[in-house]
């Protein structure tokens, strides 16, 4: 079958282990993961994880399945790259030790409508907001002047329009059944 | 005690499982994990927002520093990271209430990423504090759903991990 | 109430009906161990002589039984010697609670003495784990973990205590609870909540069920799986009538044993690698193939593509991710088996599939021929004369195995006790334990090769000293039978690591635990030793010669469609 990219949602209970569980099923079948973000929800006690993972979809259904099961899942979406709004953010740390690289860079970042979030005597450090290709492109441009840091958030997706993850499908009672199951 | 810990690993199946597995044993709770891959692609760089309860993470950093896949191990200072985090937010409007949105949108420096009849999905990256204001602002208009990055960090200045 | 910590976990035990634990002390749990003491007239603790055998009986227990399993370790090595136990109940689906000790909270993480990072090991092969850091947790936790363990797909789940939540000046605070309370309380009322789900099975899906009784109508040749699910969920009853108003064959996973009367006419046997020849032409054959809490596993489905190729298959369980795991299914309904078969049952009509039945039936297994050295089928067939009828079967893993479960009937859940899915050589003796002391009125037989027997039969000194009175069958071909018939089909005979003529002397060995032990090498002197074993009343072993290249028939090759049998 088809290999592509996935995007997984997944709402957790925030707990001492979940990501470790969770990250367990990928690795146990020697699947990489492209990216992975773990972030705060409206609930204190509840973590969005997103998980990017290239796979068929027979794979990616098993994956899901499996992280269903876990006491400590409470939901879990599959996302297509067409109808959901995904973004990522880089903090890249480039070296200017000259006053004409630093204009040159500063062009660049304002072309690509990324942020200046500090600068010293030889660096400069810059965020930007975007998909994977237009962190890409910026870092192609920037490895030039010589990148000497780049940190990424990893992938985070919503669906577009007026869809949520907490939706109600057939599936998902099924899975609740499931719950009950483990 | 919150601590952040950036963490350069090969991107191999199974690093990630070999991280978390080292703060559960402790039953230290990750408050955040961001996983990006770096400007090499073999190496992912991991950015761990760990609380600790009373207890030192230099332990869990020498037993990071021990795995096989971990290339470079370091604790921020607190006092000087740049640390931003990435949130999407789906909330649900009204003819009424999507000016207001629109408006908050931008004292924030938020972007809209994609609007419906009923719901609006907002993107802001900014430090942890802004998006946390950010959230909050947006409650009285009804969150649908939240999606958070995680923080990511570098130290300030030209000082490199 | 205040009460001690440790009382507390003995109190949430009792709460469940807990009369039996199976374990070892060691530092870590010494304050357990020392509450368990004042428990002793409440609760009673069999002392193994291993952990891995405390794991197994707790197992045997519960499958016996249906009750929840319990066993205590300490931490460290007590604890990791439990895992072999944990992974066979989980693979099996059967309900255990571990309990282990840990460091003081002060040590943890920092390699103390016998620390193990348990939790994080058993994650893979547990429904859930718990790390119990706070005293007030206790009664909570324990009652989440039974839920979890019995509730749909049964499993294993491990309790690790820190030993500073143990100590016996810690006080918490305990309020009794009828056990049909809990989940109304505590972690597991937010657990529901949160999941929107309830600890009784809510009900299939009609219209799902609905569709099964259309394809029925539609199908000329159904065929029907008894798998594990329906033995776990003891749903034998309405299985088997779905099967007589079907009129439709069905044949019994290794862990659908006792799900379905083994000799009952529709009844074609196991199916797969070994499966009978019945079993695999109907399955191939069939146009309609109803899977009832099986897994399709790669000793079932040697060949995942082409399985029941003719056929729709529609699988019924209680996992949805079991569904489309293994095998590509066209229907499914989600639920627990005994519901879901009423459903059926109520909203279906009675069948006749004689031509169907008839060429299913035709491939019947030509009679084993008599001998005068002792054969399996001999030591079995004397087995099966004189025993009563509801013995309960524990077995080990090997040849031995697929002969027991292939000729003995089993007519009950619970009455066959095996390692099917992580085929744990060194499973049974323990699992016998559990299950004799579980159905003290039944006769438990233990069948177990040479190979298996050394694994644990140390075990033996807990039968002696609790006098469990357990009749261990050795078949004793004196090679790793299984992997010597491997070796002879596809590995041209290089039979490498598998010669086990060296083994110590089985009777001699029974006699220093304590045990009465018989060897027999022919009919006559079987049908003796059985006939001492059953009127001794205490434990016995009978060690039966067998010839080395005895193999397990029909055998299909692994990764090969079912039909393609390498051996008749």
């Amino acid at each position: 079958m088809e290999s592509k990219e996935h995007t997984l949602s997944i709402l957790v209970e925030n707990t001492p282990g979940v990501l470790s569980q969770v990250s367990r099923l990928f690795s146990r079948k020697g699947y990489n993961i492209d990216s992975i973000a773990s972030g705060a929800t409206e609930d204190p006690k509840v973590t969005r994880i997103t998980i990017v993972m290239n796979g068929d979809d027979a794979t990616i259904e098993q994956l899901a399945a499996q992280l269903r099961k876990l006491l400590c899942v409470i939901s879990v979406k599959v996302l297509s790259t067409e109808d959901a709004v995904q973004r990522e953010l880089v903090l890249v740390k480039v070296k200017a030790e000259t006053k004409d690289k630093r204009d040159e860079v500063l062009q660049i970042v304002s072309v690509f409508r990324a942020s200046v979030v500090d600068i010293s005597r030889e660096t400069l450090t810059i965020s930007i907001l975007g998909d994977e290709n237009k962190a890409g492109a910026l870092m192609d441009l920037l490895a030039d002047f010589g990148l000497m840091e780049v940190v990424r958030t990893g992938i985070i997706a919503i669906e577009r329009g007026v869809r949520t993850i907490y939706e109600d499908t057939k599936e998902s009672g099924e899975f609740n059944y499931g719950k009950n199951v483990l | 005690m919150t601590q952040t810990i950036s963490v350069l690993v090969e991107n191999r199946a199974g690093v990630l499982n070999r991280i978390t597995g080292l703060f559960s044993r402790r039953a230290f709770n990750i408050e955040s994990l961001a996983v990006g891959v770096t400007d090499d692609k073999n190496i992912s760089r991991i950015t761990i927002i760990v609380d600790s309860g009373n207890n030192v993470v230099e332990q869990v950093e020498k037993q990071l520093n021990k795995l096989v896949d971990v290339i470079k191990v370091r604790t921020l200072d607190e006092k000087k990271l740049i640390g931003r985090e990435l949130i999407i937010v789906k909330v649900s409007t009204s003819t009424k209430t999507r000016q207001d949105v629109a408006n908050l949108c931008q004292i924030m420096g938020a972007k809209i990423a994609d609007i419906s009849s009923t719901t609006m999905t907002l993107e802001l990256s900014d430090t942890p504090d802004r998006v946390d204001l950010f959230e909050s602002l947006l409650r009285p208009f009804s969150i649908l759903e939240v999606a958070r990055t995680g923080v990511i960090a570098v130290q300030k200045g030209s000082g490199k991990i | 109430m205040k009460i001690r910590a440790t009382q507390a976990i003995m109190e949430c035990l009792l709460e469940q009906g807990v009369d039996t634990i199976f374990g070892y002390p060691g530092g870590t749990i010494l304050n357990v161990y020392d509450e368990l003491y004042r428990y002793q007239d409440k609760i009673r603790h069999i002392l193994t002589a291993h952990e891995q055998g405390a794991a197994h009986a707790a197992d045997g227990y519960a499958r016996s039984t249906g009750r929840v399993g319990v066993c205590f370790a300490t931490s460290g090595p007590g604890a990791t010697n439990l895992t072999t136990g944990i992974a066979t109940a989980y693979m099996d689906s059967s309900p255990v609670v571990f309990l282990t000790c840990n460091v003081t909270e002060s040590t943890l993480g920092k390699d103390a003495f016998q620390e193990v990072d348990i939790t994080g090991i058993a994650m893979p092969i547990t429904k859930a784990t718990y790390l119990v850091r706070d005293p007030n947790d206790i009664p909570d936790i324990i009652r989440e973990a039974f839920a979890v363990a019995a509730m749909g797909r049964p499993g294993p789940v491990l309790i690790d205590l820190l030993k500073n939540v143990t100590g016996l000046d810690v006080m918490i605070d305990y309020e009794p609870l009828p056990k049909e309370e809990h989940q109304f309380h505590g972690r597991l009322a937010d657990l529901r909540k949160r999941a929107g789900w309830d600890l009784t099975p809510p009900a299939p899906n009609s219209d799902d069920v609905d569709k099964l009784v259309e394809l029925i109508a539609h199908s000329e040749k159904p065929m029907l799986i008894c798998g594990g699910g329906v033995v776990r969920s003891r749903a034998h009853e309405e299985f088997r009538t779905l099967a007589e108003k079907l009129d439709a064959p069905v044949a019994i996973t290794v862990m659908g044993g006792g799900g379905f009367p083994g000799a009952h006419p529709l009844t074609t046997g196991m199916l797969g690698m070994h499966g009978s020849r019945s079993s695999n032409m109907a399955c191939d054959n069939c146009d309609l193939l109803i899977a009832v809490g099986c897994r399709f596993s790669d000793r079932v489905a040697t060949d995942p593509a082409g399985f029941a190729k003719q056929a729709k298959i529609v699988h019924i369980d209680i996992d949805r991710a079991e569904i489309d795991k293994n095998v590509k299914t066209d229907h499914h309904i989600i639920g627990d088996a005994r519901q879901v078969l009423q459903m059926v049952n109520d909203r279906i009509p009675s069948y006749q599939h004689p031509a169907w039945k008839e060429f299913v039936f035709s491939h019947r297994p030509k009679a084993p021929a008599e001998s005068d050295i002792l054969t399996p089928y001999q030591v079995l067939r004397t087995l099966q004369q004189m025993c009563p009828q509801d013995t309960i079967v524990a077995t080990d893993v090997g040849q031995h195995q697929m002969w027991s479960i292939q000729h003995f009937h089993f007519d009950y859940p619970g009455q066959l006790i095996t390692s099917g899915g992580f085929g744990t050589m060194g499973f049974g003796l323990g699992a016998a334990m559990g299950a004799k002391l579980g159905n003290p009125d039944k006769t438990v037989l233990h069948m177990t090769g040479d190979g298996c027997f050394r694994m644990n039969g140390q075990e033996l000194a807990t039968v002696s000293h609790y006098d469990i009175p357990i009749i261990t069958v050795i078949f004793n071909n004196h090679t790793l039978g299984m992997v010597h018939q491997w070796q002879n089909l596809l590995y041209g005979g290089r039979f490498s690591q598998t010669d086990l003529n060296f083994a110590p002397d089985f009777v001699k060995l029974a006699e220093a635990y304590g045990v009465r032990g018989r060897r027999v090498t022919n009919q006559a002197e079987m049908t003796e030793a059985v006939r001492e074993a059953l009127d001794l009343g205490h434990a016995y072993v009978i060690e039966c010669i067998i010839d080395t290249d005895e193999t397990v028939r029909p055998m299909v090759s692994a990764g090969k469609p079912i039909t393609e049998f390498l051996l008749d």
